[in-house]
């Protein structure tokens, strides 16, 4: 019990805890599909509270982790080999390529620049016309808008030296391909609150109808996951399926119109290759036809080649719930935050690293 | 990189044309210029969770102030130094 008196409300986690206690009488499985829940899960020693009957698995929900290695080559070479302003977020920066990352070619002598925002970039590009800037937008459906955004914008304003690298991936996809596998140990699964709040609810509903899987709309502070796993328990003890939402006060059914709007203008949905998984069908976005001229692959003619992934890296089978981190036996010997050999091990929101710093 | 962190409107500082619109945010001392589009609603002295200086929607101010102590707490501010442009 030791975090427990630094939770925000310890009575209510308190109750929280003794009524899942009461309720579970079977053994369940439930994961979490976001990567900053995981991270808080890990972070607030929440998975030693749990009774043991309740495994928590922790999903695919990191954009860093599940960016393939040819992706991350194809920004290495823009960098590289175009001369452009490369951009992107900075937990991108770590992440092994094929060869090399990012911060690595940076050291070489690449122009590679961390921002907060891809709106960021499209002012970046407008104050240097003589320069090619690329944003690496990565992300799920949270950061779409934003990427989107930058794109509209840079149009509006004539920003014409300014394109995106896209690499967006969608979480009722990535559900549906567990749920699919024949392997699958999932019983429910907590939806991302943030991903909900700009894309609503609705494309859960035929998820929950189709495998019979509870699904539970949850946020990522300590009170809110216990919820959300008290919740989806019930329901599973009860032999329901049922869409709920535990982060009502934030998540509206419909989601954000205008967002989703942003996302359909600029945006197409297409197979998407997931690293450590493979590729699932209509799983990402890609920019439109209608914004062709600010696709960074359309611009400079790239052709994504088929990389291996790393073989010593169990990545996959860790993002499908199927082994632990530390069941992996590169963790914590050959595999460190310092020297990643997979990403779950670069990101804060990645599984490897959350349990490398905090589970002992 | 997926977290919303809350914050309140200071200021609407551009208008486009009548749904772009930008203003400075106030995270607990720090304050960023965002993109305000999505939240066409959100007036000065509104609260709203911002993802990668985009606004993505309109919270209550119990409901940000909590939030914004705990990932204060918890260390998950940082994101909002990278960057940071002179106030
Ligand atoms: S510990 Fe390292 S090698 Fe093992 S699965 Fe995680 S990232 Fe891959």
């Amino acid at each position: 019990m030791k975090f427990l008196t630094e939770y925000r409300n310890p009575e209510v986690v308190r109750e929280y805890l003794d009524e899942l206690h009461r309720t579970v009488t079977q053994p369940w499985t439930i994961m979490e599909i976001c990567g900053g829940q995981t991270h808080s899960l890990v972070k607030n020693g929440i998975l030693d509270l749990l009774p043991k009957q309740v495994t928590m698995v922790h999903g695919p929900g990191c954009p860093v982790c599940v960016t393939p290695l040819g992706i991350i080559d194809e920004a290495i070479y823009l960098a590289e080999n175009e001369g452009v302003v490369l951009c992107s977020f900075g937990d991108m920066l770590r992440v092994p390529g094929s060869e090399k990352s990012l911060l690595e070619a940076k050291a070489g002598g690449a122009d590679v620049r961390i921002l907060y925002s891809p709106l960021e970039a499209v002012k970046l590009a407008q104050e240097h016309p003589d320069r090619e800037v690329v944003f690496f937008a990565v992300g799920f459906e949270t950061t779409a808008p934003a990427n989107a955004l930058s794109v509209v914008q840079a149009k509006q304003l004539g920003v014409k030296n300014y394109a995106i690298l896209a690499s967006h991936v969608l979480v009722p996809p990535a559900m549906e391909a567990i749920l699919g596998d024949p392997d699958n140990v999932i019983n429910a699964f907590l939806a991302a609150g943030h991903v909900c709040t700009i894309m609503g609810m609705e494309e859960y509903f035929p998820v929950v109808e189709k495998y019979q899987v509870p699904i539970v709309v949850t946020g990522f502070e300590p009170v809110d996951l216990l919820q959300g796993i008290l919740m989806a328990v019930k329901q599973l003890e009860r032999g329901e399926a049922k869409l709920e939402n535990q982060y009502a006060r934030v998540v509206q059914r419909e989601g954000n119109l205008l967002a989703m709007q942003t996302i359909e203008k600029v945006f197409e949905v297409s197979d998407r290759s997931w690293r450590g998984i493979g590729t699932i069908p209509q799983s990402g976005y890609e920019v439109s036809e209608t914004y062709a001229s600010f696709d960074a692959r359309r611009k400079f003619n790239l052709q994504l080649a088929p990389v291996e992934e790393n073989k010593d890296c169990i990545a996959g089978t860790i993002l499908k719930g199927l082994k632990k981190p530390f069941e992996c036996p590169n963790f914590r010997t050959k595999c460190t935050p310092e020297h990643p050999l997979g990403a779950p091990m670069v990101s804060s929101e990645g599984a490897c690293a959350a349990y490398y710093h905090f589970h002992a | 990189m997926c977290l919303a962190i809350p914050g309140k409107i200071a200021a609407i500082t551009g208008q486009l044309d009548e749904t772009f619109r930008t203003g400075k945010v106030s995270f607990g001392g720090i304050q960023k210029e965002i993109n305000l589009t999505m939240v066409p609603e959100a007036k000065v002295g509104d609260y709203v969770l911002v993802h990668v200086g985009v606004a993505i929607s309109v919270v209550d101010e119990e409901e940000a102030k909590t939030t914004f102590e705990y990932l204060k707490k918890m260390g998950e501010v940082e994101e909002l130094h990278e960057n940071q442009e002179a106030p």
